[in-house]
């Protein structure tokens, strides 16, 4: 188990120190020009933009800045976002409590979608129930956030005018009065991606509980006498689960990714809005932050999905 | 306009026989910018007119938050630091300039107790400096007192060039010196007849002495206040969020009484320029947005929820497209289009008539750009009443036809035409951009009737407005025939902005094509006006030579100007914003109030 660990972590650092050299490049060779909206004003002298230009020490070559942002990387600094000057490392603080907040709950609207429907569906298969929940399903995860998004702000923002569409971190109201105000500008974001999430949820928990309910061991336990809800959630779900545990933690990095759309639409500051403007901005020691920072978390959460099946299924055996 | 006539107009002025401002319209009318006109009458003592005092609330406060939107969020609050108007906008709010542009191009005093003319003897006769006096009852937001030595020590930071600010050309060939305690000298190395820039707008706003004095040169970036400003402005800095939020709160002892009327500010950045404009006019959450850049039909949809407007804020900024005189398609010692080598086919005058004729501005403006442009043929565009006196545009396919056939380029086998073996086929490029492109479907359209072959080519704007001297599809190497963009016009005198043209502009591989004379177009006569221009002390004859500039460019066909943008501003119903094109937004904020 250690030795396992030990290896997986050393691959784990291995992988991080590729993705950081192919980033690194791409970003290098990709186009776009931090100074961009300062050449075409003939205000700014181009001996400004030149000296500039050397401060951050973009004169020099690729692979030189690599290796000093390497160095930095490894004594755990993060390096300044070329626009506002701030360390790179409190700018991603600042935005992932709220990313947090909101992809955090989305999972959570998800799960509890995804359970009882999936399993309710499994145990009656091809019923009207489980049909109707799979048309559902299927219309959930085809229809794009940027979709949704756009429909709950038509609907309940312009027609019904009762919830906001942009996302304030500045509320200042206290007690019931913050929660109810975090309440209606969270509920439309957490919705969007919670739906598209728990809609190819519930197909999965319908076809792991599909798999399990059919085996000798679930009828023995019926022909015990045990009654149907013990026999589900005791030896059905558990069991079930033991795959959807894994899929949910894998996903988990992929959602930070997926909500970088819906943060954008609805004006969220958090991870994903920070990736698309420093992005727009060329802002390279941001944009490798996060991208790295996402690497690491698809990373660490293999590992950790991995682990995690050990855990759950004592048949697994790690060598 | 003549000189002479400028004169009569002048000294009418002066008599009090007709209004300042109807000879700052008449001025307009004739192509002089308002700051222009404004700058001639203080010239000839005619004082800067006294801004009507519109604001009605007769006490600070009270006015509620004021909820911002502006799309790209701010990032930086160091007025000489900040990389674009996204961070000025934000400064401003904070920070302020001795005094500030109105719509009108007059200068408002705002840190400075009067605007200096020669009149009070605050401009040298010889117009080789400027003093200004200060307020006497300015206090930063921590309690100390605003003085001449923080107007000095803005001069001493911004020219320092390892300080590499973007406010340096304001600043630098000039000297800076402290008289009293609240009075500031600017000298200049030579005379300087558009004297407001140093201290002035956007790139004016005085950072204080004592909170940033240890951080200068190359330090300069690493101040702490980069983030939070003490500034003297009407709102006092609470907390800012990078791309996201920043919040103020009234400041009790702002030094104009009764101001501002909003107890706390709010600017929210990030999402979409089309969801800003509807947070602002459709559902009312947010009270202001500036530059929404949306679709005339999407936004008479918003506007008609009734309960934001849309004021409209004319700019000088200048779409246009951009004619290549070197020869894009030979190689010479390592570069294309290189100034050694003429262009074949556009090198023909007539040929660049034709273009200009060929371009459909009325349905450009109509159908694709809408309420935020006017179609112009000026390069230099005033304020919103500009019609040019000298250039005017038209579409004719018929003139444009006969132009050529005059000047014997004739139609081949295939309809395109061709002389000497040289066909007429060009590359058009552009940033792309959905406005832009329909620009150019409409221009090729036009070009193909005459048997013109235009080949379009559009480049992500992140190339195409980049300086990578390695990528040869910026705007700047310009290996292309033609091309179309905005140049942005941030000052309220055109003369930094006509340096676009000079010899010694020329983009080409021995400067890393960093240079801004991009048409790689070479004219006596504009340099002559040009130097001319620049030691000329009457504004009267500078006026004219730069009037001059614009038409030279124009009539040589160097550029054909398509649209001159205006800025649209959305707003709450009630609320009433002084807007001005020559500096930020909120140049006025402490002047912002609610209508009962």
């Amino acid at each position: 188990m250690l030795n396992f660990l030990i290896r997986r972590l050393f691959t784990a650092a291995a992988s991080l120190l590729g993705i950081s050299i192919v980033l690194f490049a791409v970003l290098a060779l990709a186009p776009g020009d931090l100074f961009s909206e300062l050449i075409t004003n003939p205000a700014i002298p181009p001996d400004v933009i030149e000296s500039l230009r050397k401060q951050f020490g973009l004169d020099e070559p690729i692979h030189i800045r690599y290796l000093r942002w390497l160095a930095a990387m490894l004594q755990g600094d993060w390096g300044y976002s070329y626009t506002s000057r701030i360390g790179v490392d409190q700018l991603i603080l600042q935005r992932v409590p709220t990313t947090l907040f909101i992809v955090g709950l989305a999972q959570v609207l998800a799960l509890a979608i995804a359970l009882p429907v999936g399993v309710y569906a499994a145990m009656r298969p091809y019923s009207l129930f489980d049909r109707l929940a799979s048309l559902l399903a299927f219309i959930g995860f085809s229809l794009p956030t940027f979709f949704t998004g756009l429909l709950f702000i038509l609907l309940f923002s312009v027609y019904l005018d009762w919830l906001p569409f942009i996302y304030r971190t500045n509320i200042t109201a206290t007690g019931w009065q913050w929660a109810w105000e975090m309440f209606r500008q969270s509920v439309m974001p957490i919705t969007v991606i919670g739906l598209a999430l728990g809609a190819s949820w519930t197909r999965y928990v319908r076809s792991a509980v599909l798999d399990v309910i059919r085996l000798d061991y679930v009828t023995t336990a019926r022909s015990k006498g045990l009654r149907e809800h013990v026999v589900i959630i005791k030896h059905v779900v558990r069991n079930a689960l033991i795959p959807v545990v894994t899929m949910v933690a894998l996903q988990i990095p992929a959602i930070f990714g997926g909500a970088i759309i819906t943060e954008q639409m609805f004006r969220i500051p958090g991870i994903g809005s920070l990736l698309i403007s420093s992005l727009l901005a060329n802002d390279t020691p941001v944009i490798m932050a996060v991208t790295f920072v996402f690497a690491g978390l698809v990373i660490l959460f293999n590992l950790i999905a991995d682990l995690l099946y050990g855990w759950l299924d004592p048949r697994i055996s790690y060598r | 306009m003549q000189e002479d006539e400028l004169r009569r107009l002048v000294d009418a002025t002066r008599c009090s026989r007709i209004s300042r401002r109807a000879f700052v319209q008449r001025m307009v009318a004739a192509g002089i910018s308002a700051p222009i006109a404004g700058m001639i009458l203080a010239h000839n003592g005619v004082a800067f007119a006294q801004p009507i005092n519109a604001y009605k609330p007769t006490k600070a406060g009270g006015g509620g938050t004021l909820k911002v939107l502006q799309w790209q969020g701010p990032t930086l609050l160091n007025p000489h630091l900040s990389s674009g108007s996204k961070d000025w906008h934000a400064s401003n709010v904070f920070y302020e300039p001795l005094a500030g542009w109105d719509m009108e191009g007059n200068l408002v005093p705002i840190l400075a107790e009067v605007v200096p003319s020669l009149e009070n003897g605050g401009v040298a006769k010889d117009l080789t400096s400027v003093t200004w006096k200060l307020k006497k009852n300015v206090k930063w937001h921590d309690g100390t007192p605003f003085t001449a030595d923080d107007c000095v020590f803005n001069w001493e930071y911004a020219s320092n060039p390892a300080t590499s600010a973007y406010s340096i050309s304001a600043y630098r060939n000039t000297r800076v010196e402290k008289l009293d305690p609240y009075t500031v000298r600017i000298s200049f190395e030579k005379p300087t007849p558009f004297w407001a820039d140093a201290f002035v707008g956007s790139r004016g706003m005085i950072i204080p002495k004592h909170l940033f004095e240890a951080y200068q040169g190359a330090k300069a970036r690493e101040a702490p206040n980069n983030l939070k400003p003490v500034g003297t402005g009407p709102y006092i800095f609470v907390e800012f969020k990078p791309g996201d939020l920043l919040l103020g709160k009234i400041n009790p002892s702002y030094h104009v009484v009764n101001r501002p009327h909003f107890d706390a500010i709010e600017i929210k950045g990030g999402g979409d320029a089309v969801s800003a404009a509807r947070a602002v006019l459709q559902t009312g959450d947010y009270d202001f947005v500036y530059n929404m850049q949306v679709e005339e039909a999407i936004l008479k949809r918003l506007e008609a929820a009734g309960r934001g407007k849309v004021e409209v804020v004319p700019s000088g900024h200048i779409e246009h497209i951009q004619v290549n005189f070197a020869d894009p398609w030979t190689e010479v010692d390592g570069e294309r289009a290189s100034p050694a080598r003429k262009h074949p086919i556009l090198g023909d005058k007539a040929v660049r008539q034709a273009l200009n004729l060929l371009l459909d501005r009325e349905t450009l403006q109509k159908v694709v750009y809408g309420r935020d442009a006017t179609a112009t043929a000026n390069f230099v565009n005033a304020p919103p009443r500009y019609v040019s006196k000298k250039n005017s545009w038209e579409f004719n396919i018929e003139k444009a036809s006969a132009l050529l056939d005059g000047a014997g380029w004739k139609r081949g086998a295939d309809g395109i035409r061709e002389k000497d073996g040289k066909r007429m086929k060009f590359v058009f490029q552009t940033a792309a951009n959905s406005l832009r492109q329909k620009t150019q479907a409409v221009f090729k359209q036009a070009c193909e009737k005459v048997g013109i072959s235009l080949e379009l080519k559009s480049v992500d704007s992140s190339v195409f407005f980049s300086s990578d001297p390695g990528n040869p599809d910026t705007f700047g190497h310009f290996y292309a025939d033609l091309q179309m963009y905005t140049s942005p016009v941030t000052q309220p005198d055109p003369a930094l902005f006509m340096q676009q043209f000079l010899p010694e502009q020329v983009s080409h591989k021995g400067n890393k094509w960093q240079n801004r004379n991009v048409t790689r177009w070479v004219s006596k006569d504009f340099e002559e006006a040009f130097k001319a221009a620049e030691s000329e002390v009457d504004p009267v004859k500078r006026t004219a030579l730069l009037i001059k500039l614009n038409d030279l460019v124009i009539e040589d066909v160097v550029v054909i100007p398509v649209i001159v943008r205006r800025i649209l501003a959305g707003m709450k119903k009630n609320l009433v914003a002084p807007m001005s094109p020559w500096d930020t937004y909120v140049w006025d904020l402490s002047g912002w109030y609610l209508e009962a």
